[in-house]
């Protein structure tokens, strides 16, 4: 034991200047040169930043197209899930609230046709995303609400679809603030 | 993905087994380290010298963690201004990260500070990886036919594993994170006006370099609190798969490495046949119950396209979701791109039965030392069924050896259900104790799933793996302490324990292998062992998961 202990204190503040000083710095250096320096690339409307391309926000008004339900309400400072389980009651109640609520601002759609990700939770509860299928069961609210076209919305959605990996891996994704951003510039 | 890996992790074990041939040279680094260091790379240790310095190690890694994160909130590099932890807190964040498991039971954005996320967190990943990779390596001189006392220095693999392949592999997986916007600058929290009109901070940070080493060390512990299901630490689906390859890699490539550095080439695919087989077994039911859904949900009418979406993101979808929940529980990581507490009952016995076997593929170095002990116990079963003398690469196995294996792999069982019944006591009769979280609201889910988060939170800590059924409310000082002890043993046995062997071992009279010896690279060997590892897994674990996660799938369909 005494033997080694002077060696594992002086190992130990060698290597912390290398893994904890110059690594994260070299990193945070190369960083610089990403989109967005590193620091998380933003979008910005007339010169003012409304979020962060990646970190998703709460859509809740019939004249945007909805974000995902969220567990933190989008608090980008403190993500987390539900963490509930497949067969908590209560967490099916809320579910069925859910459905209830999405029928009475979307008159016309039958409950089959909802995809399960517009009643449920994601995992950080900052999900920026929104399947193609969820984002265009939400034009006919949309195309009623801003008196726009739906064929114009549809294809809105199409534009802003990102496919999957190399065309072959992942689902098709619609990053819903671009979407709504390039929504609110339409008209 | 998983061809991916595996075509990597070839060539990559050989480069590894290049490293640490005996004799190897020390590059410029290596010798300034030790230099400075104080240690001298040619010095040959005994087992048990070996084990010494380990722990010493790593009792002054744990020493500094526990005073940073005790004093964090006081310390500089604190831009968002967040408290110092508690002293149960600490203790079991300090553990945690210095046994590679990252169980955290804070959440990076409010409950530690810049600081405290490179000098513990983001350090200890990398030398609690390099500690694993090091103990695997004490092992090898068992292997081989030469009669030993030494088996090795200690501090030359430990700082070879960090500065020959963890650094460099984390290195270029951070790059790969930056560019595709995990953030890496050191500015605090952001503040804007979403579109919506609602005001809303931003956590950011020198993120992208620890979300490198947390999978390439299968340590796990995310800078953000819902690790990498969180937008800014995992964005899209290349990075899911740059991170899910990162992490199982190391794994695979440390038992190649193995093979080349003992030359028994087919010994080691037949243990990899092995874990692959088990890996398969928990894969695909996993897969299948996720694409398939929630039939509580289904029940309620709305279509399930993609399969079930609680917990999960878009961009990743049920399939990877899945596939990354399996081996993230396998290999010890920890990690999590969805969250588990949500996923469906028969994913949940899977992902437990993974950290419960722990050694399919396993942690980095430590994944092959825990299927070593089930390798003993199946080389002396099956010894006794032929009525051959049980021996391993010519050496006899006798009766110290097997104590040593069987209280191993007995100790996990007393640990996880210890454990588990002490918690469901605490929970019944001291519902209304006055502690920061009253143990009646400790979970989430009530029923068969609640118990299934308790059992899931010990298996985890002894299994060093670090996800969690997050439900739990496990933030204060009865989980704390109760995990923390868990955790260190959970480490620490099963690492003493098959060096110990393997020491042993290397000290006996080499018999060269003949016709009288059991041939253990062969198929019908590695089935015996794949039914080592089931029965022991499941007559140890059985009973806790028909009353957790079991129960719940049978009242579920």
């Amino acid at each position: 034991m005494k033997t080694h202990i002077i060696p594992a204190i002086r190992l130990t503040l060698v290597l912390l200047v290398i893994l904890s000083v110059i690594y994260p710095l070299v990193v945070a250096g190369v960083g610089r040169l990403a989109p967005g320096g590193g620091k998380g690339e933003t979008v910005t409307v007339n010169g003012k930043v409304v979020g962060y391309t990646l970190v998703g926000q709460k859509f809740t008004e019939d004249r945007y197209f909805n974000s995902r339900p969220s567990a933190v309400e989008y608090n980008a400072a403190g993500s987390a899930g539900s963490n509930k389980g497949p067969s908590n009651p209560d967490y099916l109640k809320t579910v069925q609230v859910r459905i209830d609520t999405f029928l009475v601002h979307n008159p016309g759609i039958r409950k089959e046709d909802i995809p399960t990700e517009l009643v449920t939770a994601s995992g950080s509860g900052l999900d920026p995303d929104l399947s193609p299928v969820a984002a265009k069961i939400q034009v006919a609210r949309i195309a009623k609400t801003r008196g726009i076209s739906a064929d114009r919305l549809t294809k809105l959605v199409d534009a802003q679809t990102t496919g999957p990996l190399i065309g072959l891996l992942g689902p098709s994704t619609v990053n819903v603030l671009k979407l709504n951003v390039a929504l609110d510039a339409l008209k | 993905m998983y061809g991916l890996t595996v075509l990597w992790a070839i060539p990559l074990g050989k480069y590894i087994a290049t490293v640490f041939k005996p004799g190897s040279a020390n590059g410029p680094l290596e010798r300034f380290i030790y230099r400075v260091g104080g240690i001298d790379p040619t010095r040959e240790m005994t087992w048990k010298e070996n084990l010494v310095a380990l722990l010493t190690i790593n009792a002054v890694w744990l020493a500094l963690a526990f005073v940073l994160l005790l004093f964090q909130g006081s310390l500089p590099l604190n831009p968002d201004g967040n408290p110092s932890m508690t002293p149960d807190l600490a203790f079991n964040t300090a553990i945690s990260f210095m046994v590679n498991c990252d169980l955290q039971h804070y959440s990076g954005e409010s409950g530690a500070t810049y600081l405290t996320q490179l000098v513990v967190m983001n350090f200890l990943m990398f030398v609690s990886a390099a500690t694993g990779i090091a103990a695997l390596l004490l092992i090898i001189r068992s292997f081989l036919p030469k009669v030993v006392d030494t088996v090795g220095n200690f501090y030359v693999f430990f700082v070879k594993a960090i500065t020959r392949i963890l650094l460099p592999i984390s290195f270029v997986v951070a790059l790969l994170l930056v560019i595709n916007g995990t953030p890496a600058s050191f500015d605090g929290k952001d503040t804007i006006v979403t579109m919506q009109g609602d005001t809303v901070n931003v956590s950011r940070g020198p993120a992208a370099g620890m979300i490198a080493i947390k999978h390439v060390g299968t340590n796990g512990g995310g800078w953000f609190g819902a690790n990498s299901a969180h937008p800014l630490e995992n964005p899209n689906y290349f990075t899911n798969i740059v991170e899910m390859v990162a992490q199982v890699l190391l794994p695979i490539a440390m038992l190649f490495a193995l093979g080349f550095l003992i030359n028994r080439r087919r010994f080691t695919w037949v243990v990899y046949g092995v874990m692959t087989l088990g890996m398969l077994c928990l894969l695909i039911p996993t897969l299948v119950t996720e694409i398939h859904g929630n039939p509580a949900i289904a029940q309620l009418g709305v279509s399930q396209p993609t399969g079930a979406m609680e917990g999960k993101e878009v961009r990743f979808g049920p399939l990877a979701s899945a596939y990354w929940s399996i081996l993230t529980t396998i290999i010890s990581t920890g990690s999590v791109n969805s969250m588990h507490d949500s996923s469906m009952a028969l994913s949940g016995t899977m992902e437990l039965l993974g950290m419960m076997t722990n050694a399919f593929y396993g942690g980095c170095g430590v994944g092959f030392l825990n299927y070593y002990y089930y390798l003993i116990i199946a080389v002396f079963i099956s010894g006794l069924m032929v009525g051959r003398t049980p021996e391993l690469f010519g050496r006899k196995v006798e009766a110290r050896e097997i104590k040593i294996a069987s209280i191993v792999a007995l100790l996990s069982t007393l640990l996880v259900k210890g454990g588990v019944a002490l918690a469901a006591w605490v929970f019944i009769n001291y519902g209304d104790a006055d502690w920061v979280v009253k143990p009646s609201a400790w979970l989430n889910n009530p029923g068969n799933h609640g118990f299934s988060e308790m059992l899931y939170e010990f298996t985890s800590a002894n299994a060093n793996n670090g996800s969690g059924f997050e439900g739990l409310g496990d933030n204060n000082f009865f989980w704390n302490y109760a995990t923390g002890i868990v955790l260190i043993l959970g480490r620490f046995i099963p690492i003493i324990g098959p060096v110990a062997i393997a020491g042993l071992l290397a000290q006996k009279k080499y018999v060269p292998e003949s016709s009288g010896t059991l041939p253990i690279d062969t198929g019908t060997f590695g089935l015996m062992t794949f039914a080592v590892i089931m029965i022991i897994t499941a007559l140890s674990f059985f009973p806790a998961l028909a009353l957790g996660p079991l129960a719940e799938y049978f009242s579920l369909n």
